[in-house]
């Protein structure tokens, strides 16, 4: 195996060159970095990252600023893509073919689907692109290149803040309160954070190589939705297919954590704990994995793209 | 303490380069071959990052085998032709690429320009720009804010850091840009040939930069094609040929090197049997390394003409380093002498005024051209290397050294003024 590998050692965190068997200098600060050929999996090098924290920060501030430019509308796009979405919707599958809804409005009931869903989507779509439209700055200058789909990942949430904040017109539209379980939003935020930055780091590394990818995203994203329990609710695989079933659905990240948005918000449910609970550990699994997938192919995007 | 800021070592990297498709002449084959094509795509775009070691016809070494250090403050100039590795050695010192084999040691913050304006979004305001761009280049927000008023007004464009830079001009783009790439506090900085961007005032104030960098007794390595500015900017210099070191040494020593095996010209080395009209001896007469350009320089080559010619024309080419032709001179018929020339050897001489070259690597050649019965003939020399030194460069300023250096007279005088009522 010819592999080969930046070695991950922070230059401005790494002491004495202790690493990788580099004399250690006699001056005290100078950092060493050693570049050669390596070979196998890394791991994310957290100090690092942090030491790039402020070219994270910009580089989200960017997608943030620049999405709306030279829009009319503005921020309301925000608003405007689920809100649209949820109409849709309501009109086929709640009034046509008359889905279930937890016995909530099923507005109500897709719309809080919805946002996370189209934060999720959002997140996908724009760090699966992410390598690719800054392959000019990849190609040019080092930095952890785990900051570019991660900063679009990041800079989705303020959509998904916007979008979020119809919900509670809508509950109070439609006469809705939450219940107490709307302490554990943070929890399922969180988690649908680290769901959307899994298939960030999952995507992007495999669109460098290989560019089908960005052809197949359009109906993955399809039937990602359709597999979420963002049209209809997921008492419905209870009922049809069994409590074993619902449980390996629950390996889907996105379905504990719709499920939990409804839970928390409408009361439509008990917090689905058992779902949560499958799906943060498929989650986590996903984000490691994804993580040394992209830490492999990561050396090699300057050659390869 | 440790002297050595750059270490490379047996430092290879190899690409692989694309083969042409298969051609397939029949129907079925390209049927076949593009029911198959999803399978070879993946294998080829599976092989650009695997390398088994059995090296094929499309695997191509940028860089092989190269060692050399660079001490603790000396400027080193990377010169070579395009392709000889110079991009590729920059690319694995910035880390944005690995090598393939061997290893590379740096001592201190390394900051790295292969471009100016690296991320720059045309949607964002000069000053997001100047955050964002410092940012990427390793700066961090508090150092930014230090030094913004200091980047803002090296980059005079204070009157539009609040405007997005699409509405920019090109020159205002880069200006910023390298305003902020100039206040960069690496250790080692490892530079690419950005220097060459704005407007001449605003390189001049540029190089001016670099040389203070330079003053400062940090590390840099800068990489160029301009050998009037790694004359000026180096101290030594390092000739990549082939993916491989040629030279390491002092800067002129290294232009030299470089320019020897740039303008070397196979084609010269025709066989003279064949040939009717030749030069076999050129020479220029005042110092044959070092030539003073403050006196007048003579030229001599000699012709053999081995049968009739008419409208024979001579021609003498002095270019510098950056190859930019400083002299062309020609003799030619019928002005200079017969239209017809008898066959025999002439000897020329040529005696140019006082050129006042800047000191620097010069080339000359000669070319004679004729017509004989039945085709034109031509025959040009192989180039001849030397140095020249002019004037003195003491009062030329900061900035790309001019091509001539004459020793210039200034005067100056209180002019009583006049009162004009």
């Amino acid at each position: 195996m010819a592999d080969t590998a930046l070695n991950p050692s922070p230059p401005p965190v790494l002491p004495n060159g202790a690493s990788n068997g580099a004399p250690p200098p006699v001056a005290d600060d100078v950092p060493v970095i050693r570049l050669e050929a390596k070979s196998g999996w890394q791991v994310i090098d957290w100090k690092e990252l942090v030491a790039y924290r402020d070219l994270f920060r910009f580089l989200v501030q960017r997608d943030v600023t620049v999405l709306y430019k030279q829009t009319v509308l503005g921020y309301a796009w925000a608003i405007i893509r689920p809100l649209v979405q949820m109409v849709i919707f309501t009109v086929i599958f709640g009034n046509m073919a008359e889905v279930s809804s937890d016995g909530v409005p099923y507005a109500i009931f897709n719309y809080v689907a919805l946002v996370p869903w189209t934060y999720f989507s959002g997140s996908l779509t724009a760090s699966t692109a992410s390598l690719v439209t800054n392959m000019a700055m990849l190609t040019k200058v080092y930095f952890p290149r785990l900051v570019i789909p991660m900063s679009s990942v990041l800079a989705k949430l303020v959509d998904f803040a916007i979008a979020f904040v119809i919900v509670f017109g809508l509950m109070a539209y439609y006469g809705v309160a939450p219940t107490w379980n709307v302490v554990f939003l943070p929890v399922l935020i969180l988690l649908m954070i680290m769901t959307a930055a899994a298939a960030g780091l999952w995507l992007s590394a495999l669109t460098i190589q290989y560019r089908d990818v960005k052809h197949a995203s359009q109906f993955m994203v399809q039937i990602l939705m359709y597999a979420a329990p963002v049209v209809w609710p997921a008492s419905l695989i209870l009922e049809r297919f069994g409590e074993t079933a619902y449980l390996v659905y629950g390996i889907y990240p996105l379905a504990g954590i719709i499920e939990g948005f409804r839970a928390a918000l409408l009361g439509t449910r008990a917090m689905p704990w058992d779902l949560i609970g499958i799906g943060a550990v498929s989650a986590m699994f996903l984000f490691v994995t994804g993580a040394l997938y992209f830490k492999r192919m990561e050396r090699r995007f300057a050659d390869v793209a | 303490m440790s002297e050595i800021a750059i270490d490379v070592q047996n430092l290879s990297k190899r690409y692989r380069i694309g083969l042409a498709e298969e051609q397939h002449d029949t129907l079925s084959s390209a049927v076949v071959a593009w029911i198959r094509s999803p399978l070879d795509n993946f294998r080829n775009l599976k092989k650009l990052s695997h390398f088994k070691d059995d090296e094929g016809l499309d695997v191509m070494y940028a860089l092989r085998d190269v060692s050399f250090q660079v001490k603790q403050g000396e400027v080193l100039g990377v010169i070579g032709r395009n392709g000889a590795g110079k991009s590729t050695l920059l690319k694995i010192l910035s880390r944005i690429t690995d090598p393939t084999s061997g290893h590379v040691e740096i001592r201190g913050r390394v900051s790295s320009l292969l471009e100016v304006g690296t991320g720059f979004h045309p949607e964002l305001t000069g000053r997001e720009n100047v955050y964002l761009n410092g940012t990427i280049l390793g700066m961090t927000k508090a150092e930014v804010d230090r030094k913004f008023d200091e980047i803002v007004a090296f980059s005079e464009v204070e009157k539009f850091i609040d405007t997005p830079v699409k509405r920019y001009s090109s020159g205002m783009r880069v200006r910023l840009a390298f305003a902020v790439a100039a206040h960069l506090d690496p250790e080692i900085l490892l530079v690419d040939e950005v220097l060459a961007v704005g407007d001449l005032a605003f390189q001049r104030k540029c190089l001016g930069k670099m040389d203070d960098v330079a003053k400062t007794g940090r590390t840099v390595l800068f990489v160029s094609h301009n050998m009037a500015m790694v004359a000026q900017l180096c101290q030594t210099g390092l000739v990549l040929e082939g993916g491989r070191v040629q030279m390491r040494g002092e800067a002129g020593e290294a232009i030299n090197a470089y320019v020897q095996n740039v303008l070397e010209q196979p084609a010269s080395a025709e066989d003279w049997g064949h040939k009717d009209l030749y030069v076999d001896s050129f020479q220029i007469l005042n110092g044959t390394d070092t030539l003073d350009t403050t006196s007048p320089t003579r030229v001599r080559f000699r012709i053999h003409v081995r049968r009739q010619f008419w409208q024979m024309v001579a021609s003498f080419t002095l270019s510098n380093a950056e190859q930019t032709t400083v002299v062309r001179e020609f003799i030619r018929a019928p002005d200079d002498y017969p239209e017809l020339l008898e066959p025999g050897v002439h000897e020329i001489e040529l005696e140019l005024p006082p050129l006042w070259l800047t000191f620097g690597q010069y080339v000359g050649s000669i070319k004679v051209a004729g017509h004989g019965i039945g085709e034109k003939e031509r025959f040009e020399t192989d180039p001849l290397f030397f140095s020249a030194k002019g004037g003195t460069t003491n009062r030329t300023g900061k900035g790309a050294l001019p091509v001539l250096t004459p020793s210039c007279d200034w005067t100056i005088q209180p002019v009583a003024e006049t009162h004009n009522a």
